[in-house]
């Protein structure tokens, strides 16, 4: 194959929004948390999982944790993009880092939902 | 100002004769006229004339003397030489070939600005006078069509240095946005299509190095933010 340089995906308009909303919902949810966090002042573990045991805390968590791993996804593709210049260790890393994330999601709502 | 000597480090390096790039120590006798940097560079040239740099208007019209002065980019014409700080550093604009000392090879830089087709593009029959715009529509254009494509912003954007082949920059990026703005221009769409790319618009993450050197205080930054503010109302 004659080594050309090919671009025209034509997306990343969508990743572009889609990390953007990721990155105010984590905030929206950072003064949240402070803002329980300073009323309920738990103490101990058995107060800390009172917190987490309500629905709108479980829910606002765990919108925080996809958002951050649809964050972290678009962050790392960047970063790959720019620094891994071949396109089969490139797509191997992207695929990588889309299992580990896949991963963490489950992770993270299986011990959202165990508290 | 009278009299003075100026100290430089300047960035040499000859393919045919030098085996790597090495820096220069060399100073320069000044008087009360020499005021910018490329009056230096004038006297440095006369002084050693194996010294290779482009210069062309000498008044910031032309962008040819382009090049990276104590770490930053800027054009020799237009940088007061007492305001700064010496030895000073004089290198070729970052992240592009080097022919010879300060003189790159800006072929991939122009390859970017082509790509975006930086021409009018209206099918219709010319009009018996000209294509009329409001002055609104006019005042749009403001700060994108004063871009002189002397190359300091791209060359100073990471993303640039990193995907100079796929990441179109920030001055033809700017200049994208000169055709998008344009009420005469037909090809929005296309114009659109043509940068909705995850490397060709969107490999801009904002650090607005671009709006930092650039020599004729244009904001590529905000042209960038327009251009996806126009992708969003298309897709939204």
């Amino acid at each position: 194959m004659i080594k050309r340089i090919v671009v025209g995906a034509h997306y990343g308009l969508k990743d572009w929004l889609v990390q953007r909303v990721t990155a105010v919902v984590m905030a929206l949810y950072s003064v949240f948390l402070i803002a329980i966090l300073l009323v309920v002042k738990p103490a101990d573990f058995e107060a800390w999982r009172a917190v987490f045991a309500l629905g709108a805390v479980k829910f606002a968590t765990f919108l925080f944790a996809l958002s951050l791993f649809y964050h972290a996804w678009i962050g790392v593709r960047d970063i790959w993009m720019d620094y891994v210049q071949p396109v089969g260790i490139r797509l191997t890393l992207h695929v990588l880092t889309l299992l580990a994330l896949t991963g963490y999601a489950g992770w993270a709502a299986a011990i959202l939902w165990r508290l | 100002m009278t009299t003075r000597t100026v100290q430089f480090k300047i960035y040499r390096y000859d393919p045919d004769k030098d085996e790597r790039p090495y820096m220069q120590d060399i100073s320069v006798e000044l008087d009360v006229k020499d005021r910018k940097l490329l009056d230096a560079l004038t006297k440095l040239k006369a002084k050693d004339e194996g010294i290779a740099y482009r210069r062309s208007c000498r008044e910031g019209v032309c962008g040819s003397d382009a090049m990276n002065i104590n770490g930053k980019n800027g054009l020799a014409c237009l940088i007061d030489i007492d305001t700064l700080k010496q030895p000073i550093i004089l290198r070729p604009l970052p992240g592009l070939p080097v022919i010879r000392d300060l003189i790159v090879d800006m072929t991939q830089f122009f390859k970017q600005y082509h790509s975006i087709k930086p021409y009018l593009i209206n099918n219709d029959p010319p009009p018996e006078r000209e294509r009329l715009q409001s002055p609104e529509e006019r005042e749009e254009l403001n700060g994108l069509y004063e871009c002189i494509l002397c190359a300091c912003c791209s060359t100073s954007c990471p993303s640039f240095w990193w995907n100079p082949d796929k990441f179109v920059g920030p001055a033809g990026l700017l200049a994208a946005y000169r055709f998008l703005a344009d009420t005469r221009d037909q090809a929005t769409n296309e114009r659109l299509d043509n940068l909705e790319d995850p490397y060709r618009l969107f490999r801009c993450h904002t650090i607005m190095n671009c709006v930092d050197v650039c020599p004729k205080g244009l904001n590529p930054t905000q042209a960038i933010g327009k251009i996806k503010d126009m992708m969003l109302a298309r897709a939204v």
